[in-house]
Order: structure tokens, then C-alpha cells, then sequence
């Protein structure tokens, strides 16, 4: 076994382990390495040649290969070393919990050992399956996750099949919807649980509708035939308590099942860790800088909770590459109290789960929420500290599919230092 | 025209291991089977519970096979590379109704002469299995009882018997035996050829052995005899994430009633946890579809065991049928059917092979042996017969130091194909290799645990085509889920110039 030790290792190699890894050596970490299992860089984003990526970053509209290839050019121009197809096994750490020894293999290396002063976890996510669902009927070949199949389209150049039904109305469902058409394939239906969309509304738009893709909303998959390869799937309505509804059943022949039904953050590994996970989320209790509960292991990206834009990605990766190095470098802010973030009225959770104090201009700090329920007409989304409101923010409509984002202002700091928390709430204005 | 000495039917546990068993003899033996890999009948899809032996009614064949089918389970799990656990079974009791019935139940053991049972009461049923329900006022705790890797030993014993000789065929369908006379000449088969055609031939043999599962009475029916009538009864299933293995250790059963031992709640011997099954007649001996209504009665059944199961953690549904002998059979006991029919000279039937048929197929096949010897085949033992079979190295299971000799030998077991169950190229390769090939995508996952896990084939289905694609030399288009028509992927995307 090789042991080797660096400032900052990077567990994964997408958008926001890449962003992390750059930002650290911007800010003084001297050996930065970043672990990718994959045989090239850039995460999920090789995979989603479709455009739609760094409008803010980069102000330009670029697929998600282009989008990549930028931040793996920084990264390697600014001194980051990477390593790829090799995947991290285990995190371990010492009997008194300070030091953490990051255990990896790859063909090439071998065994590796790998003690760094700040680990930074961007695992990203995986895609919940069939299982998890229990969708009822047979098991034939032809049923997939939509990200499976659009690694089959795109980077393998098979198609999953020919006739497909797409379960699930996520940006995925949507994005490959469109790229199956697109090769020839058909796509009968994408069927959705809930009565509204769960992806962007620009998918929708440009990926669905253009199409004319027949989406069926409040409507799930009840059965699935077929003995060797998918013949057909049964449709029903549900009602409220998502039971299907008696004598909506449908029969749509196809040959192919895509289940674009949610992401799972991947941390089974920062769960050994010992990292705390917040079970509404699924990914790590963060702070602003994405410091998990475990000194010195930082956490960005779809692995804290899953983003529907890669510039949030990437934003939060540079905070939390920014505060790796920091902790790397030993020159982070010793004495900071911390304050807890509520998610209140219709709001599903907000990222980071807690505030390190004080806000420090140069760091930037965000506030990401998702609401419950969507809102088709205007509504606040209030921030209050104890019930004194600190930004009252008017939005046209909110939807689960867009995540909300609220700066903190450092000016806020000394109503901040009484206050024993932060609440968000989103109501009709 | 080639002529065997044995044709044995059905390459499940029971064929496999009948097969593995003869194999030690200077004959010539046969063993098909119409799926694309062995054990991808019942076998594939059953508790997995190597029973104790209490559950069978004194001086039946299901209670004597049971009991020495569990003894032989160490040895034969040894010889063979196939994980086996004793971890002991629980029959769990709810109620003081239920309390009762734990007394029969351990009476009825002693009678079968199962070794290591005790009564414990429900404050000790809690103690060794805190997640249990707090109703559990006892339980019958059997120490023979173990878990097991079903398919694993049928491959192995397949494996095995090719090793030492016996002939395998697989996508062959028997269409029916063939008879002259008294006599049974043999069996006429259906195998699809390369090309989508259907050949049809005949294959001699001295000696057929019925060992196909839910499908044993059409093949004795085409032999112009009747007296068997299976009728499938399907158990459903959930799998759970690795993670709630901290919440089951063991197997635990509920109190059984007139019909199935109950829904249970048991670890896996990889490490799962495995909830299930129910009991529902059915009449299409290939309708293995899960129900809404089936798998609901299973979470109920097995949140009265285990109220703190928990949804989230449910990664895969499957059924699985019971070969079960319909009420109304000539001479229905309730017992195996394992027998030389008068009738005829020749033919050899496993019938109603039901529960608790993995853990007695050791035994059964020792039995068969014994009947076709009894009934004049002559067995004459061969001096280079190896009980083993090669067992490749599971990179998961080695400590690091194994890990980095393992890749340092070859560099492919430093990949990891599928991350969660921690599977490497070297052990996909092995697997395409092995003396039964993994062909499909299913055998391999049978074999490495490939796809198994919380991510069900996500991230590894596109890699393991490629990998499988290379090592067998086949299209990835030709690639499929269970062979036949379960391909994986339908054609190239548009040809780039
Ligand atoms: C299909 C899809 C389409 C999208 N489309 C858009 C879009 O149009 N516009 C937009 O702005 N955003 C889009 N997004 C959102 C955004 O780009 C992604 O959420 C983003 O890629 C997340 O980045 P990440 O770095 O957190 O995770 P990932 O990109 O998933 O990267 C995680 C990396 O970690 C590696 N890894 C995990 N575990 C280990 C281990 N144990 N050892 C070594 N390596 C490991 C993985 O192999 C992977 O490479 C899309 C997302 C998806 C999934
Ligand atoms: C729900 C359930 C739970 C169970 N739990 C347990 C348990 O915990 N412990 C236990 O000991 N037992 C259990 N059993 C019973 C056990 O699984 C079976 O007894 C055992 O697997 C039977 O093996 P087999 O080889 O006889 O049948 P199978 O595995 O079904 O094999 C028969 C084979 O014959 C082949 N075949 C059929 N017809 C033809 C033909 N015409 N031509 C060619 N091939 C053919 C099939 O393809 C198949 O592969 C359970 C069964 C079920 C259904």
C-alpha cells in the first residue's frame, strides 16, 4: 500500500470537486489532489452534451463537456494534481478522531493511503432505482434510470431502446426525452406522481412540449409486462394519497421503462465517517463554507443537496475550496459561534443547515431553499432571526424545481451575534 | 446418435447438485436446461434458509432430507467456495396463542432428531435481537439453522460437476421425454441456433432424471404418466439496503400457520435484509410479477416481526414460485415426490420440490444416487473425481494487504466496476471465464454481486456491457438481461462520420 499525504484532497472530480480543488490552490493550499473513479474528469457533465451550463459563471451558454473541460484546464493551470479511475473505499479516521487517512485503489497505483490536512467530499449523487419504488409487474430487460440511459446514448452510442415511457418528470426525464427523439426513438408518454412538473421549467418548454410529448401528470406507473424485454406498462391516476384511481388503468405498449425519479447524495462514505447527515436532505449538516460536523472534512455539490444548476454548484465549491484551504493552511477564524437555519413555512429544507458567525465579506455566504409546494403567484420569502425580519424578498412564483438562493449580508452580524436562529418562510404576498 | 448414461432435467439446486453427485462415477451425464444460466428457476428466488428441520411432519421424505441435507451443508459449502452462515433461526411468538404453538413446533423437531433447538422467552428473544417486536412473549430458537447463497451453490455445483466431466446445455428446452415401450429412450429438445431458428432433436439416454422444478408434471405427463399436479404458489419480496443489516442479525420467523411458514424478516448472506414471502395460489407457472397488494401484506407482515423496518432502505422487489403439488394429485402427501415410477424402466422424477428444498437438495441428490443404484445403474466411482471447484477471489472480502497482491497481480482488480457492492473488471472478467461463463447480465450479477446494490446496476450496466462485450467476443447488441429476447440495449446511435 502507498501512503502519500497532500493539504487538500477532493473526493470526485466533477463541477464541484474540480472548483474546490482550483479555488484551494488559489488560496494558498500547496498540495491539492483531487480522486476521481471515472476514466476522465468532469463528473455527470461529460454525459449532458445538451447546452444550458454556466450562463452565470462564464457567462456564456455552454454544454456540460465544454463546461467541464474549463474548470479541468484551471484546476491543472493552477497546480492541481488528479488522479482518475481511482475510487476512494474508506475514510478512516484516528482513535482521536483528528486525523483522517483516506484509503483508495486504482489499477495503475495500486492500494493507496492518503492522509491530507483537509479532505473536500464531491461524490455528487446517484439516481434512485426501480427498487426503491417497488414499482409493481415483471422484471424485463428495458428498464432503466434516465442518467443510465443517457450514458448508453451518449458516451457509449447505444440506444436503450426504441419505445419508451418515461416515469418521473425530472431534468434528466426531460433532457433524454428529447435526445431519444432525437435518434429516432419514440417517446409514448412521461408520466409524473405529482400534479405538477419536478424539473425546470425550461426542460419542460424545450425538451417535453416542443416535442409534443404526451406528459401525464398525478399519474404513475401501476404494472409493468413483459417476460424478457418490457412489452408494456399500465398508467393510472392517483389521487391525493398517490393511490392509483380504479378504472384509469392504461395500457401503453412500449419496450423501455426511464425512471427520472430523484437523485440520492452519495455519502455512504462521509456516513462512515462519522459525518453528521441531515435525513431531510440526505447529504451532510453544513456551514456556509460547506465545513461538515467532522473538523476538517468540507462538503459541495450535489453531495450536500442535490442543485439543478451547476453554477450554484460551483459557487458552493468555491466557498467550500476556499475554507479547505483555510483549514490547510491553519488561518480559519478560531472563535465563531454558530447558528442554527430553520425551514419554516412551506419550505422544504435550506442549505447551509447552520451559520458560522461572524459573516466575513471576502467569504460570501448563501442561504439555498426549496420550497414544498409549489406557488403559481407572487409570494415572500421572509428570513427572520428570532422573529426579527432581516430580508423580506418578493418572488413571482416559487417551484420545488428551482432552488431560491438568499445572500447573507456581513452588515447583519451584530443583530445576528443575540440571535439564536434563522428561519426562512415562503408565503402568498 | 450420442447416447448418455443420465439425462438430468433442470439445472436448479436440485439438478445441480444430482448432477454433481453422479459426477463421481465413470458415466456419462447430461445436464440442460432451457434458461441461459443454471439456477434461474425457483432457485434464483427463494428465502435462502438452510431450515433446522422442525417444520416437516415426522417420517415424511421432506422431514429426513432436511435434516440430513442441513448436516451436509458445511462440508459441501467448503468444498465448493459458497458462503454459508449458521447463524441460527427464531420462530418468533406474539401472542400466548402463539406461545403454544412454539411448543409443538419443538416437539415436532425432537421427533425429526433436530439437534440444538431452545425455548427462550421473550425478554432473551430481545436481548439477541433488540429490533424484534416488543409482543414477543418466547421463541423457539434453532441453532442449526443458517443462511446461504443459493444460486451461488447451484452454480458452484454445477461448476463442479462440468469440471469433473458432466455435460451442460443450456437454452435447451426439453419438449418431452421419449419413450419405447416400457422403456425410456431419451428426450427430444428444442434449442434456439444462432439466427433465431428452432432446432428439434433427440438426445438417448439409459437414464432421465426429473429435476425441473414447477415444470416436473408436464415433462412426466409427456412420458405418458400422470399422477403429479404442481401448482404454483407465489412468494413475494422486498430487499433492503446493507444499512438495516444492523437491524437484523439472524432469521426470524413469525408463528407458522396450516398453509406457509409466514413472512419473515432475515438477513442475506451478503449482507441485505430480506422481508417476505407471502402465499398466493396462482395458475401461470411463469408469472413471477410482484403485486401491490402482495408486496403491502409483506411490509405488513414483516413490521409485526420488526416494527422498525424502515421503507427508504427497500432497494428491489422480486417473487419467487413454490412448485407446490395441487390438493386434488393421485398421491398428494404433501411430502417430495422423489421416485423410480413403476410404470417404467428409466426415469427417475424429483416432484414438488417445494420448501425446504434448498436445504435438502445435498441430501437429495444422495438419495437420487441411491435410487438409481437401487434401480440397477451401475456406478462405478471414478479416482480422479474432485469435489471442489476453482473459487475466484472476491476483492471485497480480502484485507488490504490481499487487495494490493490482488491488483498487483492484475492491475483489472484495481477497477471498481460497481461501487456499491465494490466489484472489480478483474472479477467480471473471471466471471466470463469461469467453467459455467457468465453470458447475461443476471449471471454475472449472480456471481459477483454485480448490481446488487443500493444503485441497482446504475452505474455499472453501461461498463459491464463493454467489459462483458470484449471478454465473450459478442456485440454489445447480443448482450442480454436473462437471454432469449431480454436484450440490453436495440442499435447504435446514428453513425457519426
Ligand atoms: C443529467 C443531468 C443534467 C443536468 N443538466 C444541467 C443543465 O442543463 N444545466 C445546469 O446548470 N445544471 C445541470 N445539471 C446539474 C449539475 O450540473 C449537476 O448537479 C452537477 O454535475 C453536480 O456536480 P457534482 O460535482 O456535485 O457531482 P457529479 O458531477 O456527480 O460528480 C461527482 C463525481 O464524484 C465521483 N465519485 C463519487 N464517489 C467517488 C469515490 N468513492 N471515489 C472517487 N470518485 C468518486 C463520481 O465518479 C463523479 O465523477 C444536470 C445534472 C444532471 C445529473
Ligand atoms: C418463495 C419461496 C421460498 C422458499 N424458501 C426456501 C428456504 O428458505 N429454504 C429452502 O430450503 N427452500 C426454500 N424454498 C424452496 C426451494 O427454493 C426449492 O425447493 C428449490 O429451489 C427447488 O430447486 P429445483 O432445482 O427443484 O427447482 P428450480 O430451481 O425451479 O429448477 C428447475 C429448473 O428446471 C428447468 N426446466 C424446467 N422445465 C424444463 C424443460 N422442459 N427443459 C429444460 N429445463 C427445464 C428450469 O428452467 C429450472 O432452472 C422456497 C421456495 C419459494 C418459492
Amino acid at each position: 500500500m502507498r501512503n502519500l499525504r497532500c493539504d487538500v484532497l477532493v473526493i470526485g472530480s466533477g463541477p464541484a470537486g474540480l472548483a474546490a480543488a482550483y479555488q484551494a490552490r488559489e488560496c494558498g493550499a500547496r498540495d491539492v489532489l483531487v480522486i476521481e473513479r471515472n476514466a476522465e474528469l468532469g463528473g455527470i457533465l461529460p454525459q449532458c452534451i445538451h447546452n444550458g451550463f454556466g450562463v452565470r459563471v462564464f457567462q456564456s451558454d455552454l454544454t456540460g463537456p465544454e463546461y467541464v473541460a474549463r474548470w479541468a484546464r484551471m484546476a491543472a493551470e493552477a497546480g492541481v494534481r488528479t488522479l482518475t479511475r481511482t475510487m476512494v473505499l474508506a475514510i478512516e479516521s484516528s482513535p482521536d478522531g483528528a486525523r483522517r487517512r483516506v484509503i483508495a485503489t486504482s489499477g495503475a497505483d495500486g492500494m493507496l493511503a492518503i492522509e491530507p490536512t483537509a479532505l473536500v467530499l464531491a461524490m455528487g449523487c446517484r439516481e434512485r432505482p426501480r427498487g426503491a419504488l417497488a414499482i409493481p409487474g415483471l422484471r424485463p430487460a428495458g428498464v432503466y434510470t434516465a442518467g443510465t440511459a443517457q450514458r448508453l446514448v451518449n458516451i457509449e452510442g447505444y440506444m436503450p431502446g426504441e419505445r419508451h415511457v418515461i416515469l418521473g418528470s425530472g431534468d434528466i426525464g426531460m433532457i433524454m426525452a428529447r435526445r431519444l427523439t432525437l435518434e429516432g426513438a419514440r417517446v409514448e408518454a412521461m408520466c409524473e406522481i405529482l400534479p405538477y412538473v419536478s424539473g425546470l421549467r425550461r426542460n419542460l418548454v424545450q425538451c417535453v412540449m416542443d416535442y409534443d410529448i404526451p406528459l401525464h401528470l398525478s399519474t404513475t406507473v401501476i404494472d409493468v409486462a413483459g417476460r424478457e424485454r418490457v412489452e408494456s406498462v399500465t398508467i393510472a391516476q392517483v389521487d391525493a394519497a398517490w393511490r392509483p384511481i380504479a378504472g384509469t388503468e392504461r395500457v401503453l405498449p412500449c419496450d423501455t421503462l426511464l425512471l427520472s425519479v430523484g437523485l440520492i447524495p452519495e455519502n455512504e462514505l462521509s456516513r462512515a465517517a462519522g459525518v453528521m447527515i441531515d435525513p431531510v436532505t440526505g447529504g451532510p449538516v453544513v456551514d456556509q463554507a460547506g465545513a461538515t460536523s467532522v473538523p476538517g472534512v468540507y462538503a459541495a455539490g450535489n453531495v450536500v443537496h442535490v442543485y439543478d444548476l451547476v453554477d450554484d454548484v460551483t459557487a458552493s465549491a468555491l466557498r467550500a475550496g476556499r475554507s479547505a484551504a483555510g483549514c490547510a493552511c491553519c488561518t480559519l477564524l478560531a472563535e465563531s459561534c454558530e447558528l442554527p437555519v430553520t425551514a419554516g413555512e412551506n419550505v422544504h429544507h435550506v442549505v447551509p443547515q447552520r451559520v458560522r458567525l461572524p459573516l466575513v465579506p471576502e467569504e460570501g455566504a448563501t442561504l439555498e431553499l426549496r420550497v414544498r409546494q409549489p406557488v403559481e403567484k407572487a409570494v415572500r420569502v421572509r428570513l427572520s432571526a428570532d422573529g426579527d425580519v432581516l430580508l423580506n424578498k418578493r418572488l413571482r412564483y416559487v417551484r420545488p424545481s428551482e432552488m431560491i438562493g438568499l445572500a447573507l449580508q456581513p452588515e447583519w452580524n451584530e443583530r445576528l451575534t443575540s440571535a439564536g436562529g434563522l428561519q426562512v418562510d415562503v408565503e402568498e404576498a | 446418435m450420442t447416447s448418455y448414461d443420465v439425462i438430468v432435467i433442470g439445472a436448479g439446486v436440485v439438478g445441480s447438485m444430482i448432477a454433481r453427485a453422479l459426477a463421481r462415477y465413470r458415466l456419462r451425464t447430461l445436464l440442460l436446461d432451457k434458461a441461459a444460466d443454471v439456477g434461474e428457476g425457483t432457485t434464483k428466488a427463494n428465502t435462502a434458509i438452510v431450515h433446522a428441520g422442525y417444520d416437516a411432519k415426522p417420517g415424511t421424505l421432506k422431514a429426513r432430507l432436511n435434516l440430513a441435507g442441513n448436516a451436509q451443508y458445511d462440508r459441501v459449502c467448503s468444498e465448493l467456495g459458497v458462503e454459508f452462515d449458521r447463524c441460527g433461526t427464531y420462530v418468533v411468538a406474539a401472542s400466548a396463542e402463539e406461545r403454544i404453538s412454539l411448543d409443538e413446533l419443538y416437539a415436532r423437531g425432537r421427533q425429526n432428531g433436530v439437534p440444538g433447538m431452545t425455548l427462550i422467552d421473550g425478554a432473551e428473544m430481545r436481548r439477541r435481537e433488540p429490533s424484534v417486536t416488543p409482543q414477543a412473549v418466547g421463541a423457539l430458537y434453532a441453532a442449526t439453522g443458517g443462511i446461504v447463497d443459493p444460486f451461488g451453490l447451484c452454480i458452484a455445483a454445477a461448476e463442479c460437476a462440468v469440471l469433473n466431466g458432466v455435460e451442460l446445455a443450456l437454452e435447451t428446452e426439453v419438449t418431452g421425454i421419449v419413450r419405447e415401450g416400457r422403456r425410456v429412450a431419451g428426450v427430444e429438445i428444442r434449442k434456439q441456433m444462432p439466427g433465431g431458428n428452432l432446432a428439434v432433436q433427440k438426445l438417448a439416454s439409459r437414464w432421465v432424471v426429473i429435476a425441473a422444478g414447477l415444470w416436473a408434471d408436464d415433462l412426466l405427463h409427456s412420458a405418458g404418466l400422470d399422477g403429479l399436479s404442481i401448482t404454483p404458489r407465489k412468494g413475494e419480496y422486498y430487499v433492503l439496503d446493507r444499512v438495516a443489516a444492523g437491524q437484523v442479525h439472524t432469521v426470524l420467523f413469525p408463528c407458522p400457520t396450516a398453509f406457509s411458514k409466514g413472512i419473515l424478516v432475515t438477513r442475506t448472506i451478503h449482507g441485505n435484509v430480506m422481508l417476505g414471502p407471502n402465499s398466493v395460489s396462482i395458475s401461470d407457472k411463469d408469472d413471477l410479477a410482484c403485486t401491490r397488494e402482495g408486496l403491502d401484506e409483506v411490509m405488513q407482515g414483516a413490521l409485526k416481526l420488526v416494527p422498525g423496518l424502515d421503507r427508504r432502505q427497500i432497494i428491489r422487489t422480486f417473487a419467487g414460485l413454490r412448485a407446490t403439488q395441487r390438493p386434488t394429485g393421485r398421491s398428494n402427501t404433501g411430502d417430495f415426490v422423489i421416485e423410480v415410477p413403476r410404470e417404467v424402466d428409466g426415469l427417475l422424477l424429483c416432484g414438488a420440490i417445494e420448501s425446504p428444498g434448498l436445504a435438502a437438495a445435498p441430501a437429495i441428490a444422495a438419495y437420487v444416487v441411491d435410487l438409481l443404484r437401487g434401480a440397477g445403474l451401475t456406478l462405478v466411482e471414478r479416482p480422479d473425481y474432485d469435489p471442489t471447484r476453482p473459487v475466484q477471489p472476491r476483492f471485497s472480502h480480502l484485507s488490504r494487504e490481499e487487495q494490493q497482491a490482488l491488483i498487483a497481480r492484475d492491475p483489472r482488480h484495481g477497477n471498481i466496476v460497481c461501487r456499491c457492492e465494490t466489484v472489480t473488471e478483474g472479477e467480471i472478467v473471471a466471471a466470463c471465464h469461469a467453467p459455467i461463463p457468465a453470458r447475461t447480465y443476471d449471471a454475472l450479477k449472480r456471481r459477483t454481486r454485480l448490481g446488487t446494490g443500493r444503485c441497482q446496476g446504475g452505474f455499472d450496466t453501461p461498463l459491464a456491457i463493454e467489459i462483458m462485450a470484449r471478454e465473450l467476443g459478442v456485440s454489445p447488441l447480443d448482450l442480454t438481461l436473462k437471454g432469449g429476447g431480454s436484450r440490453l440495449v436495440t442499435r447504435q446511435t446514428k453513425a457519426v462520420a
